[in-house]
């Protein structure tokens, strides 16, 4: 762990028409660790999130320039297929969104789609389990996803993106819509997660950020409203001994 | 790129097969699309190239004839005239008034919603349905043997008022909804009482909603035949309705008549008819969809 | 003197207010009055008509020969014509409709959505008098080229215009509950590398299949009702037969062909329409109700 990259993004420019939302972004992020994104409202976290695995491509007028290298191939080359690159790079959404279908069926959706040929049962046992869900619903599989609590059905959330076996898991505030007991289970699952995924997390507390994460990438919001990278560091440099002192100011709460 | 992790083994995307799947099926979402677009066009293209030979003046001014070369639709455009602008006298007042009673007096209670259930039922109840309702209510037990109501125009325009009361009533009720709340408020913080706020505010704000909701019932009403045959039967007018308690005849019967007649040239007449049924048609939902962006536009501003 | 003039003129305006009130209310009774009025029109001649038919026999018969002697009252030719019409309809409307709902709400970019929405909102409101035309007129004799034995008046030929008819309705009513599915499943469904047919075919249309099915019963609803364009086109004789090439009458169609007749009031023949529409508004209510019933109780709670 530490030696070796899963991305390298150069150069990152995003517009929604001719709004820059996300400005010149160059960062690299570690196999299996966890990073955090974090910054006020507005400053882009979340839309550069969104560019690790093209889901801005479904946004119209989105328009993404530079490079974002996933294991040394650039995700934007015109020969790369868009939904390969998201069945490699999980993503789990900051409001729970299972499908209206029962448990199970949450869970073999992306197999199915993804011509899985195995023991169905198995896989969906194993993300469960991966998950930290299995034993609150394996007699109930075939309820309705609607069925669980907020927190269940996130925990739901992260063992649909599992069962497909991603190297990347992108978490875009998983735990803001949900209780404080609830988010304790999300933390715990991603600190174990990251023993086999990569995964990066966008927050907007700043303690979950520092109780998770190995690193911290730290983005602002500039006069022209658009959102750049101020600081990526180790976590606990971050939140020690920042080099920037806009870093400092937001971390101490000075502004928010 | 590197190679999924084990229990991945099992998984074989066949990208190129979805690929292919994904285009056939999009070639098969746009073609049905296409399908009513296709078929509106033919029927347009079909309709002109049969009836432009038989429009001329003449044939807007002239009775029905057995001679082909001398028909003309005059008695029917008259009767569809007559007709639009009684039914719709007939229903705006009641139609606004509803929805002002639905909007903004009604309690919440089951009655309520039974008359919004009846309204929304009202709305799939086949148009002929309503003819025989117009048949036997207006046309013969309010009007035996001819002397009072009969199968005169108004039996014809209470009938399509009836039939067009929900969708009057629903345009209305959309319109008032669209009123914002606010605007209420202010009138009543200056002691106005509710019918005052009702006539001096909410009124004229969606009055626009509700002249757009009317000329796209009325647009609605003069393309119904099968109510109006009902109450009109197929008559051979000479003459133009002088008063509402004249008989009548209108566009889409005048235009059945000759259709149904094996008769090649007959069947020019009809396109011709229906050109003159789909320009006055065309025009009315014009100057609809010009209201409503008018209205729209200013309300944003 | 001021305040006497005030209070007294309060006094008016509350009694207008109270006035207007109950005058809106008459208004709204009104819709309750038609139905009514619907019902004890029907139910009033229909029985009529059942004094002198049973309804058993009216209701099973095959034969229907009201005018023509011997005069037989069984009410089942022209419901299987009806249906007969209806079926071809839906087989046109159902997949070509929800198909272009599919298209509207999932592929198509925002302009143009813009164009064809109007297209299909022209399509929807022609008069079905011109479908009836079109019909009898153009299509017909194109479907004569290919099925020889075609003849002049068919269900096939109205079933397919009436199904061209109806693809207006069958999209609005699907694309509206395809956009209601909120945008966060179809994210979690592209997040895991799903295409964009998967994602409409395999999310969408489950998610929204209630508002679809409701779409498909008030559209079949709307052709079972549907007049002038079979009287037109598909023809007068009440048959069982189920060969679409071959001539049917409809329970509307009948009712037009006998209100042309001026059938005397009271009589046997005037009434047979008011039991005829009886059966036609039964039909079309319980699909009404069903399709209203359906969209309020799978309404989904995402």
């Amino acid at each position: 762990m530490g030696n070796s990259t899963v991305f390298n993004i150069r150069g990152l420019n995003v517009y929604y028409g001719d709004f820059l939302a996300v400005k010149d972004v160059d960062m690299d992020i570690k196999k299996e660790s966890v990073t955090a994104l974090i910054g006020p409202s507005g400053c882009g976290k979340s839309t550069y999130l969104r560019c690790l695995n093209r889901m801005n491509d479904l946004i119209i007028g989105a328009s993404v320039k530079g490079q974002v290298s996933f294991e040394n191939r650039n995700i934007y080359d015109s020969n790369v297929d868009a939904t390969e690159v998201r069945s490699r790079i999980g993503m789990v959404f900051q409001k729970p969104n299972p499908f209206p279908k029962s448990i199970y069926r949450n869970i073999a959706f992306g197999l199915k789609v993804n011509g899985f040929t195995g023991d169905m049962d198995e896989a969906v046992e194993k993300s469960l389990k991966q998950a930290a869900l299995w034993d609150e619903v394996k007699d109930r599989l075939n309820d309705s996803a609607f069925t669980l609590s907020g927190g269940q059905q996130q925990r739901l959330c992260i063992a649909r993106a599992l069962a497909i076996q991603p190297e990347v898991i992108l978490m875009d505030e998983p735990a803001s819509a949900l209780d404080p007991i609830a988010t304790l289970a999300i933390e715990d699952l991603v600190r174990e997660l990251k023993a086999n995924y990569t995964i990066v997390i966008v927050t907007h507390n700043m303690q979950q950020a520092a109780r998770v994460s190995d690193e911290t990438a730290f983005f602002m919001v500039d006069e022209d409203r658009s959102g750049y990278l101020v600081e990526h560091d180790d976590t606990q440099k971050i939140f020690t001994n920042p080099t920037n002192q806009r870093t400092e100011e937001y971390i101490t709460g000075r502004f928010s | 790129m590197n190679e999924y992790k084990p229990v991945a083994n099992s998984i074989n995307p066949n990208r190129k097969r979805r690929k292919i799947i994904g285009a056939s099926v999009y070639c098969i979402f746009l073609i049905s699309t296409l399908v009513g677009i296709v078929g509106l066009g033919v029927l347009i293209f079909d309709v002109l190239d049969k009836g432009i030979p038989w429009l001329n003046w003449q044939f807007l001014t002239d009775y029905p004839s057995r001679k082909p070369e001398e028909a003309g639709l005059y008695s029917a455009l008259i009767g569809t005239i007559w007709l639009m602008f009684m039914t719709a006298l007939l229903t705006v007042p009641i139609g606004v008034g509803a929805a002002i009673y639905l909007e903004e007096y009604a309690p919440r209670n089951l009655l309520t919603k039974a008359i919004e259930i009846n309204v929304s039922n009202l709305a799939g109840v086949p148009s002929i349905v309503y003819g025989l309702l117009g048949m036997a209510l207006f046309v013969y037990y309010l009007g035996s043997s001819e002397q009072f109501l009969g199968r005169t125009l108004l039996a014809g325009a209470l009938t399509l008022a009836l039939l067009v009361l929900p969708i009057v009533i629903m345009a209305s009720r959309e319109a008032i909804r669209a009123v914002p709340d606010s605007y209420r408020q202010g009138a009543y913080a200056m002691g106005a009482d509710k019918w005052q706020v009702i006539k001096g505010v909410v009124l004229p704000s969606a009055l626009p909603g509700i002249l757009t909701g009317t000329i796209l019932a009325m647009s609605r009403a003069i393309g119904e035949a099968a109510p109006v045959i009902a109450i009109s039967a197929l008559v051979y007018m000479t003459f133009i309705p002088a008063h509402p308690m004249e008989r009548f005849t209108v566009l889409p019967i005048q235009i059945y008549n000759w259709v149904a007649r094996p008769q090649e040239e007959f069947r020019g007449l009809a396109a011709a008819g229906i050109i003159v049924l789909l320009a006055i048609l065309l025009t009315m939902n014009a100057i609809a969809v010009v209201l409503r962006n008018k209205y729209q536009t200013r309300s944003e501003e | 003197m001021a305040q006497i003039l005030d209070s007294r003129r309060k006094f008016w305006i509350r009694v207008e207010g109270s006035i207007v009130k109950w005058l809106f209310m008459a208004c709204a009774s009104v819709s309750i009055l038609t139905t009514i009025g619907i019902l004890v029109t029907l139910l009033y001649q229909g029985y009529g008509f059942f004094n002198e038919v049973s309804p058993w026999e009216f209701l099973t018969g095959t034969r229907w020969t009201p005018i023509l002697k011997p005069r037989s009252y069984g009410v089942l030719p022209l419901v299987s014509g009806t249906l007969l019409v209806t079926v071809i309809a839906a087989m046109v409307a159902l997949p070509v409709g929800l198909m272009t709902a599919i298209f509207l709400s999932e592929y198509a970019a925002d302009n143009v959505r813009r164009i064809i929405k109007p297209i299909l909102e022209i399509l929807a409101g022609i008069p079905t008098v011109v479908y009836g035309y079109f019909a009898l007129t153009f299509v017909t004799p194109l479907l004569q080229n290919i099925f020889n034995d075609l003849l002049v008046f068919n269900a096939l030929s109205a079933g397919i215009v009436m199904g061209v008819m109806i693809i207006p309705m069958v999209s609005s009513l699907s694309e509206d509950a395809m956009i209601s599915v909120p945008r966060n499943l179809r994210e979690a469904a592209y997040a895991l590398g799903a295409t964009r047919y998967e994602v409409s075919l395999r999310v969408v249309v489950p998610a929204a299949l209630s508002g679809i099915i409701a779409a498909f019963i008030i559209a079949i609803s709307r052709a079972i009702g549907e007049t002038m364009l079979v009287t037109i086109a598909a023809g007068a004789t009440p048959r069982m037969a189920l060969n679409p090439l071959e001539g049917v009458q409809t329970m509307t169609a009948y009712i037009v062909q006998l209100s042309l007749g001026e059938a005397p009031v009271g009589s046997l023949e005037y009434n047979t329409i008011f039991a005829v529409g009886l059966v036609l508004f039964c039909m079309t209510l319980l699909m009404n109700l069903l399709g209203f019933w359906i969209v309020r109780r799978f309404r989904e709670a995402y």
